[in-house]
């Protein structure tokens, strides 16, 4: 029986697995954290809809990594047993809940890049890839409606909520660059055909969210600076405190079954 | 049960308003027909039944919190996704119940407001905590066990709408059953620290799970008139008997000991429990249960940091609609 974190070998085929797998757990979690407790009861059913969504697509991203890491790790094993530093997910799915419209925000940012992203991974000539882009996207489909549809109501509701929005749009915005980045061991495998770039996606994500931050009455920070890290496990402080709720049971109980 | 507040008389309000329509009424439910929201029936009839089902709508939300208190920490995924699943069908219970209700003229926001003020009643059971993944377990073996307990028969309310609520919710949570009893298998075979975290997930539950159905049947209030009109088909006491024989052979099989060192089984093969704490029950729904404050605080809360969106979602329906209007004028 063992508390250690389980070893990893990262190449570039599993980290790009884990890589998606991290993103979808933690928004999963993210979003999970909502439940009981939304603005409204249809919203609770919203949230906990797309928080399950973005938790199967992650367990079917870590057993794929799994698979082809080849070491005996599982879903559970990459979820539970690997440390902050260990965890591969973008910066902005890591962002805590804060307000329903800072929840929305993140959401939609997210979405409307993961409904392109899956579109696009639909031609991977990976059929694993192939398979689990063409579930993702029909559900991210969903969730940049559901956001968009918020960040649109909240922008252009009340006063309170358009400065809410604004707030969360301002301080988000410098996560979002890390989507489009890519690595040399991804680019390798863009040039393979297993993967897409995601600069490609650039230019109609921008589009899809410039149309709905302007119909939300709302605006896009002027800075491009952007946040970079969590792809290489530098996390924001965030982080650490989701993983030890998250990980809580399987690192008191070492080596139980559940 | 999920609506045992009505075991409580607000004093006697069965007037009747019509004595040629109400007998009508009540041959209609003894021909077994199912009343509907636009028939005739008396103001006794909707109040109890609005309470009836505004209370178990309360219950499913407010029961969202002690299971939701778990999502974060479920030990697998697997288990993190069923229990959000779980969750999220609870909240649909919700919904579907608050729309059933109001049929029966009352809107939802009246109903969720008694809750929130404290007027309107929920579970009892909803009161304990969860303090160990056992207790994730033992409330869908156990709560989940004797809510289909109660509700099976209600699906053959004489309310339409009522009745064919209980039939989906019962599908769900009957499903919910065999999860939790799951969960508790896993943990029985697992190591002896997860078999004496589920003996002590049963020794917390046993008896508020007993309480659900209500107050022994000699005194209980409304039971008379709710049998009459085919609310109510089993008393309270024959729905806790049933549940508890449906329940020690579970136990045992898992390995488990009921905390009840008095039961015996009777000449009639059912198990007799020993005298349950009625001051205990009397106290949760006074207000006074472990958590009756961190609950109602927490629909509270939830609802006080929505108001905000709500208030948008209507001040942006609005603006559409005025948009609408003046470019149909164009």
């Amino acid at each position: 029986m063992t508390v250690a974190n389980i070893e990893v070998s990262e190449t570039p085929l599993m980290l790009y697995a884990l890589r998606r797998a991290d993103d979808a757990l933690i928004l999963g979690h993210r979003l999970s954290e909502w439940c009981g407790h939304a603005p409204a009861m249809e919203e609770d059913m919203a949230l906990a809809n797309m928080g399950l969504d973005l938790l199967g697509q992650a367990r079917e991203l870590y057993t794929y990594a799994a698979k082809v890491e080849g070491r005996g790790n599982d879903e559970d094993k990459f979820a539970y047993l690997r440390d902050v530093r260990q965890y591969r997910n973008l910066l902005l799915v890591e962002q805590p809940n804060g307000d329903f419209a800072r929840t929305m925000v993140r959401q939609f940012f997210y979405a409307a890049f993961a409904d392109l992203y899956w579109r696009a991974m639909m031609a991977s000539s990976d059929p694993t890839f192939a398979a689990i882009a063409a579930k993702s996207e029909k559900e991210s489909a969903y969730h940049v409606r559901h956001s968009s549809e918020w960040v649109v109501r909240l922008g252009d509701g009340t006063e309170e909520s358009h400065r809410r929005a604004q707030t969360a749009i301002d301080d988000l915005w410098a996560y979002t660059g890390e989507m489009f980045a890519v690595d040399d061991g991804e680019r390798g495998l863009i040039d393979a055909g297993i993967a897409i770039d995601p600069a490609t996606l650039k230019a109609r994500w921008l589009k899809t969210v410039t149309g709905i931050v302007n119909e939300a009455t709302l605006a896009l920070p002027k800075s491009d600076w952007m946040q970079q890290g969590g792809r290489v496990g530098s996390h924001s402080e965030h982080l650490g405190h989701l993983l030890s709720e998250l990980q809580s049971l399987q690192r008191t109980f070492p080596g139980a079954t559940w | 049960m999920y609506t045992q507040a009505l075991n409580s008389s607000d004093g006697d309000d069965r007037g009747v308003e019509d004595v040629a329509r109400a007998s009508q009424f009540q041959a209609r439910i003894d021909a077994d027909e199912r009343i509907e929201p636009n028939d005739w029936m008396p103001a006794a009839y909707r109040k109890t039944l609005t309470r009836q089902i505004s209370q178990h709508a309360h219950s499913e939300i407010v029961g969202m919190l002690p299971e939701g208190n778990w999502i974060t920490r479920a030990p697998s995924l697997r288990r993190k996704a069923a229990l959000l699943a779980k969750v999220q069908d609870e909240c649909g219970h919700g919904l579907y119940l608050y729309a059933a209700a109001e049929t029966l003229g009352t809107s939802r926001e009246e109903l969720v407001d008694a809750m929130l003020s404290g007027k309107a009643k929920y579970s009892s059971i909803f009161n304990y905590p969860t303090l160990t993944w056992a207790d994730i377990g033992t409330i869908g073996w156990l709560v989940d066990g004797a809510a289909i307990m109660n509700q099976i028969p209600l699906c053959r309310c004489s309310y339409g709408p009522y009745a064919r609520a209980m039939i989906r919710v019962c599908k769900e949570e009957s499903f919910h059953q065999r999860q939790g009893f799951e969960i508790m298998v896993t943990l029985c075979r697992g190591t002896a620290e997860q078999k004496a975290m589920a003996q002590n997930a049963l020794d917390r539950w046993w008896w508020p799970v007993l309480m659900m159905f209500g107050p022994p049947d000699q005194v209980s209030q409304h039971s008379d008139t709710s049998t009459k009109w085919k609310i109510k088909r089993f008393s309270n006491d024959e729905l806790r008997q049933k549940f508890i024989d449906a329940t020690v052979p579970q136990a045992e099989f898992l390995g488990l000991t009921i905390p009840d060192p008095g039961m015996k089984q009777n000449e009639n093969g059912n198990w007799v429990h020993s005298p349950i704490d009625w001051d205990e029950f009397k106290q949760v729904l006074a207000g006074n249960g472990p958590c009756n404050r961190d609950r109602l605080a927490a629909r509270r809360k939830a609802h006080e940091e929505g108001a905000w969106v709500r208030e948008a979602a209507a001040a942006y329906a609005e603006k559409r609609k005025s948009r609408q209007l003046a470019q149909a004028a164009e």
